[in-house]
């Protein structure tokens, strides 16, 4: 019975470990993580380049000069991500709505839809990015914007979308058959039944695996800077990096992505346990 | 104390980079780096450590760009693109050799390995004696690694396309409502920053080639490069930044910078080096190199200088 409880309030980490073996286990595993942990860092301070190591991405000083400018430019990642967050959600269910369309009248949607996707989960992000934001510009289309910025939002945008799409499509096939049935004998058409009935429910499903994408798509905001002219937290970083000759503003700038990222994936798999707790609070046991 | 004995003597370094970068002709003594009056750079790298004995072996970017590199890609070295260094054409290529030359290796004892950028200054040991690939002394730079003295005192420039507002600009003044870039891995983004002062926030690019890509698509108004990859990038036949020109080169300003080869933390070679430059100062065959790759073989005509105010 108590393997079905609902995640208590206490950290699940712990907490888990503690239902599981008990006090004298906590106490174990904190133990052996310190020697662990003790040992690796031993092996690291010991090794024979660790003072120039230390000195070329651990230091103090280059930490603090250079993160408040990092931070600075960070707010233009936390821009994109939201920005592009919207845009990807609306058109991956778009896409992912396209593929299931019922019968054969669709069929070039759905076609369409495949290779969309097949063509941009197969190519590296950071690829899309630099053909679109180097390369439309450069063709001089009156009315097409030029910035970096809006294209490389655009590429992190196509990529991300197709990858979304099927995490969609996942939560779609994942609705029992017999609801369409249902929906169907009840007199919904089939277009309505995907709209009140499939895709409620598989977007419900998969809010966890879309918040995973999430925490992805924070992190590679960080390629977009590869293109823009403008300086975001990585390239801020770079620039410092390489003004300088030490690699401690990328150590920063990662700092900073870690601290938006691991709150976000505590809050995914809080949902991700909230879920599972209420489709098990909901089955007969 | 030893910090304090350390820190003095970069102070001296600095000194000495600062007094040879200022001086247009060089020659400028440099005691704390020789190791007796009478030593030539051939007997000081009689003494010293090399990477592999009996060869010279040399590091820069690949590919590495003219008019630094200008021997043109080979069948005898594919991995080299665009330029081969191993046929010793182009600016640093002649100036490499020559210091090889001055410190007793015959051509064919000189080797050439890829040193990307950001792997100069890695901490860790070198796969090359020295790094030759346009690197900007700064005393900050100079904890991580040594430099040797300076083989070109650099100037900047402003690379444009033609007819653009831009081209206008008379004074350094004139450049601040412009959108301008550069690439990183220079000071050239610090000088905009804070000599120039645009009023729009400036771009900075991973790579050369980036950074002319955004000139090409119109994203930025203006390009500060170094003079000689200025006039090459406008080269009437190179035109690397399409329907180009070179808007205007900048006065000598307090704290240019130099460029120097790089060498791994506390190498013997640098004294060696430095002795090698110092002969060629003395004897005009670096000003000869100079004036062959950076003067001669350009196309672009006189350059004029930004008004300062």
């Amino acid at each position: 019975m108590t393997e079905l409880e609902p995640t208590s309030r206490r950290s699940r980490l712990v907490g888990d470990l503690f239902r599981r073996e008990g006090a004298k286990g906590v106490a174990v595993a904190l133990l052996s993580t310190a020697v662990v942990l003790f040992a690796i860092g031993w092996l690291v301070v010991h090794s024979k380049n660790w003072p120039a190591v230390k000195d070329s991405f651990f230091n103090a000083q280059e930490f603090r000069d250079s993160f408040p400018d990092i931070a600075q430019k960070f707010v233009r990642n936390i821009e994109y991500f939201l920005i592009g967050e919207v845009f990807i959600l609306s058109l991956a269910l778009f896409l992912a709505v396209l593929r299931s369309l019922p019968g054969p009248v669709f069929f070039p949607l759905r076609a369409l839809a495949i290779t969309y996707v097949d063509l941009f989960r197969g190519i590296p992000t950071i690829l899309v990015i630099y053909i679109l934001g180097f390369g439309v510009p450069s063709l001089g289309l009156r009315g097409v914007p030029v910035s970096a910025t809006f294209w490389g939002l655009v590429g992190l945008v196509l990529s991300y979308s197709a990858y979304v799409s099927e995490v969609y499509r996942a939560g779609i096939e994942s609705v029992h058959p017999s609801q369409v049935g249902s929906a169907r004998s009840l007199g919904l058409t089939r277009l309505q039944a995907l709209r009140f009935v499939i895709v409620p429910q598989a977007v419900r499903r998969v809010i966890p695996p879309l918040l995973n994408d999430f925490v992805a798509l924070q992190k590679d905001t960080a390629l977009v800077a590869f293109v823009v002219a403008v300086p975001e937290a990585f390239k801020e970083a770079q620039i410092i990096q390489n003004a300088d000759f030490n690699f401690t503003p990328l150590v920063a700038a990662a700092l900073l992505f870690l601290l938006i990222t691991v709150p976000l994936t505590r809050l995914v798999d809080w949902l991700s346990a909230r879920e599972r707790g209420r489709r098990q609070g909901g089955a007969v046991l | 104390m030893r910090r304090v004995l350390a820190f003095t003597a970069v102070a001296v370094l600095v000194l000495a980079g600062c007094s040879s970068g200022t001086s247009t002709t060089g020659g400028s003594p440099t005691p704390s780096s020789s190791p007796s009056a009478a030593a030539t750079a051939a007997s000081c790298a009689k003494s010293a450590t090399f990477t592999k004995s009996g060869v010279l072996t040399v590091g820069t970017d690949n590919p590495a760009f003219p008019p630094y590199f200008a021997g043109g890609e080979t069948k005898a070295h594919k991995t080299w693109k665009f330029n081969d260094p191993f046929t010793g054409k182009g600016f640093e290529d002649a100036v490499a050799y020559e210091v090889a030359k001055r410190m007793g290796f015959t051509p064919d004892q000189v080797t050439w390995v890829v040193a990307p950028f950001a792997q100069t200054y890695k901490p860790g040991s070198k796969n090359y004696d020295f790094a030759i690939e346009q690197i900007d002394y700064s005393a900050k730079r100079a904890r991580a690694v040594d430099f040797s003295d300076s083989y070109y005192d650099k100037a900047r420039a402003v690379v444009a396309r033609k007819g653009t507002p831009i081209t206008k600009a008379k004074s350094i003044a004139d450049l601040k409502p412009f959108k301008l870039a550069t690439q990183i891995g220079t000071t050239d983004y610090d000088f905009i920053v804070n000599v120039i002062q645009p009023s729009k926030e400036p771009g900075a690019y991973n790579s050369l080639s980036d950074a002319v890509a955004a000139i090409n698509a119109h994203q930025v108004d203006g390009l500060v490069v170094d003079l000689p990859t200025a006039l090459y990038m406008a080269d009437p036949f190179v035109q690397e930044v399409k329907n180009s020109t070179v808007v205007g080169q900048f006065p000598p300003l307090p704290g240019d910078p130099h460029f120097g080869m790089t060498f791994q933390k506390g190498s013997s070679l640098v004294a060696c080096v430095d002795l090698a430059l110092r002969e060629m100062k003395a004897d005009a065959t670096l000003q000869s190199i100079t004036t062959e790759w950076l003067s001669e073989k350009t196309n672009v005509g006189t350059v004029p200088v930004f008004a300062t105010s």
